[in-house]
């Protein structure tokens, strides 16, 4: 066990440098002047015009071998300065840091549910195959697949905000801003729901939910849709398994067989998926939180994109590069928890 | 032709096959359909009939509606089949050539070579699709050509693990090892002998991956970093819906039309995609015939 975690934590220094290493080359295909942006401080740096422009230019070295830059890149980088962002009009590091709770909260909300949902509607998909149960499950996840996350979510924003009222857009209603804004009210973690909470503060807990109904139905609606699939195939092959057999040959009760054979044996391969799928949702945000307009990375991101913002838009490939190592690592070592095979190995 | 049965016997895959022939039709006939004004410098950009903000209800000048900035949404949607047709199949063919090499060069030469080049899949697999392709696509610039390299960056490596282990699989088989006795040369080997055999599993994800591609095409044009403003692309035409989406207070439906022709063009397109991949994985994959 302690040999394997080990050897996991010795991958994330190199998954990280290739990943960085992606980025940087990316990076590479702006003009100096460009890259010069995911450097400099603040705007200004830039007063003096085209003598400063080249100063700067020659100051950080944006005409050294790639190999020098790439260096100076990351040091520059471990000291937390990726640039200013002028759609944010803040440093980079600064905006990324105050939109991740905003953006941790959606995630949380909608991946609970997704996978809770996917191992539920999976399992029953594949121990009722090829019938009626399954057909419908098979065809919500091919609609889920089939359908634009962008126009399911401008969809029920016209429902259920548009035409009923009920869930409207942002993170708070307007007096809830002003109270958290207050004095009165502390902020532990930035998460909305989670500070109201400790707050003790009933109206903006529920405030809250209201603003995350939609954008969590939306988020989690594909991933519903493509983990159901994998545990669906995955419960199929399980149920097939010689213990599985045996379960039902020692005259246990097809419930137990179901839950405690069959389906944990089917939840590995969901694992898998889902550490992809966590960070296939927090690309999902780009789409969900620019719907509606809930201020988080995603939207942050979206918006700089959109205004050819580079230094913010690289610095937020940095950040999910850094998420996506923490989500493998987490996923690895769930692994031998649940399957005593790798513990082993 | 046992497959092509199964394909039309089956409800929901002959379902797919009609729609796309739909598509495939629109795509063709577009000039006939939806002919381009003689102002027009190309038949791509869509035609304005004005320049009022408000998006205007179907009527007999624009069949569908007008989006805001009078968009004709009609033409939008049938020459925006051809876009999806360009993206789609450009991206699926170009990422099925690179992974292709990719797979087979992994596999044929194996050790390092192997080692090293998954090594790069994975690091490319562990990415979001969205997200890289939406990074490549703002430093790359707008339009179709920028679009395609960015999909294609981050989605040839599915072909290349696929191929490498076909390869891998048929590479043992016995008419292979016969026809190296016979001295054939690798390349001839690989070219011949090997990859005629790859060729149904591959046609599987490219299937499946077709309307994928389309989608997140569409999705980046939505988040306004894909085509230039006015070309005809089916997410262009949602994201000059997304002021509209809630009416005036009397009829919050009022602007329907700006969200719901492009919408079902790209699910419609996407299902007939994956209902076509599904039946080809089913017909593969015996496990799950029954």
């Amino acid at each position: 066990m302690l040999a394997y975690t080990l050897r996991r934590l010795s991958f994330i220094p190199i998954v990280f440098f290739a990943l960085t290493l992606m980025i940087f080359a990316m990076q590479m295909m702006l003009t100096p002047t460009q890259r010069m942006l995911t450097y400099v401080p603040g705007p200004d740096a830039l007063k003096g015009g085209a003598a400063q422009v080249a100063a700067l230019i020659e100051k950080y070295g944006l005409n050294d071998p790639a190999h020098v830059q790439y260096g100076r890149w990351i040091g520059n980088i471990l000291q937390g300065n990726l640039g200013w962002s002028e759609t944010a009009r803040m440093p980079v590091a600064e905006a990324l840091v105050s939109l991740f709770p905003a953006t941790l909260e959606l995630v949380i909300f909608a991946f609970v549910p997704g996978i809770l949902g996917a191992i539920w509607l999976g399992s029953r998909a594949g121990v009722h195959l090829n019938k009626p149960i399954d057909h419908g499950i098979r065809l919500f996840t091919v609609l889920g697949w089939s359908f634009p996350v962008f126009v399911f979510g401008l969809l029920v924003l016209m429902v259920f905000y548009g035409s009923f009222g009920w869930f409207p857009p942002g993170r708070l209603s307007q007096w809830a801003l002003v109270e958290v804004g207050g004095d009165g009210f502390r902020r532990w973690t930035g998460l909305n729901t989670a500070d109201a909470v400790l707050n003790g503060n009933l109206p903006i807990f529920l405030d809250a939910l209201r603003h995350l109904v939609l954008p969590v139905v939306t988020l989690s609606y594909v991933n519903l849709a493509s983990m159901t699939r994998v545990m669906r195939t995955s419960m199929l092959e399980s149920l097939r398994q010689d213990y599985v057999r045996t379960a039902r040959a020692k005259g246990l009760s097809e419930r137990v067989v179901q839950s405690r054979h069959a389906q944990r044996n089917a939840l590995l391969p969901v694992v898998t998926v889902a550490g992809m799928e966590v960070a296939a949702m927090l690309g999902g945000v780009v789409i969900t939180e620019t719907i509606f307009d809930y201020h988080g990375i995603g939207q942050f991101a979206a918006n700089a994109a959109a205004n050819l913002d580079f230094p913010a838009v690289l610095g937020f490939a940095l950040y999910f590069a850094l998420v996506l190592v923490i989500l493998n690592l987490i996923v690895d070592l769930l692994y031998p928890l649940l399957d005593p095979r790798v513990r082993l190995a | 032709m046992r497959i092509v049965a199964y394909l039309l016997r089956n409800p929901l895959s002959l379902l797919g096959i009609l729609v796309l022939i739909g598509f495939v039709a629109v795509a063709a006939l577009a000039p006939v359909i939806a002919p381009p004004e003689p102002y027009q410098t190309s038949p791509y950009e869509i035609p304005r009939s004005g320049f009022r903000a408000t998006p205007q209800p179907p009527s007999a000048r624009a069949l569908l509606g007008t989006t805001e900035g009078q968009f004709d949404i009609f033409y939008g949607l049938v020459w925006g089949t051809r876009t999806a047709f360009k993206i789609g199949l450009g991206v699926v063919l170009i990422s099925t050539l690179i992974g292709g090499v990719v797979g087979a060069v992994s596999a044929f030469y194996g050790g390092m070579v192997d080692e090293v080049l998954m090594r790069v899949v994975d690091v490319f697999l562990a990415v979001p699709f969205l997200i890289a392709a939406m990074v490549l696509t703002t430093l790359l610039g707008k339009g179709i050509g920028p679009m395609t390299i960015a999909l294609t960056a981050f989605g040839w490596m599915n072909y290349a693990r696929v191929i490498r282990s076909e390869i891998l699989r048929v590479k043992e088989l016995d008419y292979v090892k016969a026809a190296r006795s016979y001295g054939t040369r690798d390349i001839r080997l690989l070219l011949r002998h090997i990859l005629p055999n790859a060729f149904f599993p591959v046609l599987v994800l490219a299937t499946m991956m077709t309307g994928s591609m389309v989608l997140t095409a569409s999705a980046l044009s939505f988040l306004g970093v894909g085509v230039e403003p006015g070309y005809a692309d089916w997410g262009q035409l949602i994201s000059y819906s997304r002021n509209w989406i809630v009416g005036r207070g009397d009829s919050p439906f009022r602007y329907w039309y700006t969200l719901a022709f492009p919408g079902a063009a790209i699910f419609l397109f996407v299902l007939s995609w994956s209902l076509l991949g599904d039946a080809l994985r089913d017909i593969l994959d015996p496990r799950l015939r029954t």
